[in-house]
């Protein structure tokens, strides 16, 4: 058996949280507190080590990818999937233990890293790819194919602030798509650019995993992993869970999220320097008896708590749902209650609420992403399969019918029946005539 | 050597070990040098970005010196009788604004860089040396086009133009180091202490005073004159007019202001390097 690509022997890795940030959450908390003890800040700096949390983002991490081979990474929210490509890609080093990498590691942790807007198209070529870790040999040697890929030729030499979105995100994409290396890492970059779009970059992908190069690929796309993936690796809170064979490690993880304490997401790892953001998502049932399940007649409450740290701000909250596929369901914002548009938040915490009425979805799994927006385009946070939710069967009580409803969605129509008018006339029509006879 | 040290950093049979990292260990200079595309990329960039969508582009370049040499003509020479060591005060004060302007431009952008930069430090692995080198090294287009203005009022002055002016290149050489010293330590220190971004102007105009750009450095008494080479701005600036306007060097100045400018560079560096690690959990 060859060599392995990746051998990560015992990987530990600890973040310090902020405890003592956490308390006060406010500019005039923080201007108040500062104007009290004006040295306390100082001396929180020196005594930093007992006050600040420790956490561990892994636990003990062992794992070995062979050359060619396409590994999935799975897990929820802040299980440590980022965490791991962070390490491998060596943006932040590792608490404990140690990896051996062979070979020439590139990380596509989004598109278009180092992009500037004032600059053109084919100038930023050359400075994302450099980035990227190619030499300028080999950007001028592939450039022609960057070009043609990306598709935007014609603007190749204006500025890419004049780019539209989908402009942008090709030609990032098609940089990254041509990195010469023998292992790649990819994060969620196929979350970008339309369906078609992404269907053109699960192709690449395809590809280059066919292509006999080492893929690590985290993603929440089940379908895609399933399809590109050798094999996996599922991460929970920061431990290695399920490793092998894809088809299985994807069973562990649904059979770990069908266990129906995704109803309620806490985020711990949050910015106070952000404008806002999301602190609890959580799911209710509105129903009359005790069971915390959700049936397909069970109308249910989505209740986000968000934290507003700025003033005066015209924030909403907009929510994504996925089916299983990861086919969106439906995606809503509280701005599209006239209401609640244009409200100004203050500093502190708020609620909102989105009612999901009952008979709307089949039984199925869900998965919700959840993020925060600023005067309605500017996205300031966002949670991807933060929460995810099954949705249980309710069999009508029907005799005589015993299959599954078939359908993405399952609503209660409306049936009625009356006689047509047309029917009597045309049989009167018939039997006058034949009458005649 | 090149290729070989491709092969190390970029090649397909490299081997990265990746494991924690403590305490002090100096600049990896291969590695740096494999990655020099990168810091060309990202000076060209800072270079590019400067000056776009401006009416005057790199005519700012010389219109800021400029200005500033007639505002202190003005104020230092003509109104306070500021005295030149018997050199006409405009071109006094600009052989000295040169290094000067591109000292501050240095630490103040490269103080600013790595948080500037957030996003390329937590998303890939690269030296991050490279951050604040490329913001130092940016400057240096705007130095060599100021330059040419001196060498055009040494014409209209009739001064200088003498052999010392082979100096310039050394003398150019340790202010580059001073301001990286600053510089990285700068970038460093604000990526943890947020304070440094309100620190640095502050630190750029305090510094103005006890530099002898204004004011000559024989309008101190002599036997304290070598505190004022303790900083190492007085020595490299002093040593720029010498070169330029053919003063004699003050060579034990000079010696303490370059000791003192490479130990800053190293002490920067070295923290730089001890701190790099933590970057992207704290930016």
């Amino acid at each position: 058996m060859s060599q392995p690509v990746i051998k990560a022997e015992s990987l530990w890795k600890e973040y310090a949280v902020g405890a003592l940030q956490s308390q006060h959450h406010t500019f005039y908390e923080k201007l108040t507190y500062a104007l009290k003890s004006p040295f306390s800040r100082i001396r929180n700096l020196q005594t930093h080590n007992n006050i600040t949390e420790k956490f561990w983002a892994l636990q003990d991490v062992n794992f070995e990818v062979q050359p060619g081979e396409v590994v999935g990474i799975l897990g929820r929210n802040g299980a440590g999937k980022s965490t791991l490509l962070k390490i491998l890609s060596r943006i932040t080093a590792p608490t404990r233990g140690r990896i051996v990498v062979r070979g020439r590691l590139t990380s596509l942790l989004e598109v278009g890293t180092g992009f500037h807007p004032e600059l053109s198209g084919r100038e930023n070529i050359f400075l994302n790819a450099t980035i990227l870790g190619m030499t300028k040999r080999e950007i001028e040697r592939k450039f022609d194919e960057i070009v043609a890929f990306s598709g935007v030729e014609k603007f190749i030499d204006t500025p890419v602030k004049r780019y539209s979105s989908g402009m942008y995100v090709r030609l990032a994409f098609s940089v990254a798509a041509h990195v010469d290396a023998d292992i790649l890492l990819v994060d969620e970059v196929l979350a970008v650019g339309d369906a078609e779009f992404q269907k053109r970059c699960l192709g690449v992908m395809g590809d280059v995993a066919r292509g006999g190069r080492t893929v690590l690929f985290v993603s929440h796309n089940l379908t895609a992993l399933r399809n590109l993936c050798h094999s996996g690796l599922l991460l929970e809170n920061g431990r290695p869970t399920a490793m092998g064979d894809i088809n299985g490690v994807l069973n562990s993880y649904s059979a770990s999220r069908a266990s129906g304490n995704d109803m309620i997401a806490e985020l711990n790892n949050i910015n106070y320097d952000d404008p806002a953001s999301i602190l609890r998502v959580q799911i209710e049932p509105q129903t009359k008896n005790d069971t915390n399940q959700l049936s397909v007649n069970t109308p249910f409450l989505i209740r986000c708590t968000i934290e507003v740290r700025i003033p005066e701000a015209d924030i909403g909250v907009f929510l994504h749902c996925h089916d299983e596929n990861q086919a969106r369901l439906f995606s809503s914002g509280s701005f599209f209650n006239p209401q609640l548009n244009g409200i100004k938040l203050g500093v502190g915490r708020h609620e909102f609420e989105c009612e999901i009425p009952g008979n709307l979805l089949n039984e199925g799994e869900y998965t919700l992403d959840v993020l925060l927006v600023r005067d309605r385009h500017i996205r300031l946070a966002q949670e991807l399969s933060l929460l995810s939710f099954r949705i249980h069967d309710e069999p009508m009580d029907i005799e005589g019918w015993n299959w599954p409803i078939i359908g993405v969605i399952r609503p209660k129509l409306n049936w009625s029946h009356s006689v047509s008018e047309e029917c009597i006339k045309d049989n009167m029509a018939t039997i006058s005539s034949s009458g005649i006879k | 050597m090149n290729s070989e040290v491709e092969e190390k950093f970029f090649g397909h049979n490299q081997e990265t070990i990746i494991q924690p990292t403590r305490g002090w260990r100096f600049l990896n200079w291969r590695e740096l040098w494999a990655y020099r595309e990168l810091l060309w990329v990202l000076t060209a960039r800072d270079v590019k970005v400067r000056y776009k969508q401006t009416v005057l582009g790199a005519g700012w370049a010389i219109l800021r010196p400029f200005i500033t040499m007639l505002i202190f003509s003005v104020v230092f020479g003509k109104l306070a009788n500021m005295p030149s060591d018997g050199f006409p005060y405009p071109v006094f004060v600009y052989a000295a604004l040169l290094p000067w302007t591109f000292f501050t431009a240095a630490i103040s952008t490269s103080g600013g860089s790595l948080i500037g930069s957030s996003q390329l430090v937590s998303k890939v692995y690269f030296p991050r040396l490279i951050i604040p080198l490329s913001s130092v090294g940016a400057g240096l287009i705007d130095l060599l086009i100021s330059t040419v203005i001196l060498l055009c009022m040494m014409l209209y002055y009739d001064v200088g133009w003498t052999t010392s002016l082979f100096a310039a290149p050394l003398l150019l050489l340790f202010v580059i180091f001073a301001a990286l010293g600053v510089g990285t330590l700068l970038s460093a220190l604000t990526v943890k202490y947020r304070d440094f971004t309100h620190i640095t102007p502050f630190l750029v105009q305090i510094w103005l005073y006890v530099t002898p750009v204004i004011f000559p450095v024989t309008l101190v008494p002599e036997q304290w004159q070598w505190v004022l080479y303790l900083n190492p701005m007085t020595g490299l600036v002093e040593g720029f007019r010498s070169a330029f306007l053919g003063k004699p060097f003050d060579i034990l100045g000079l010696g303490i202001s370059f000791s003192i400018a490479l130990a800053i560079f190293f002490i920067g560096v070295a923290y730089f390097e001890k701190v790099e690690r933590r970057f992207a959990d704290i930016i």
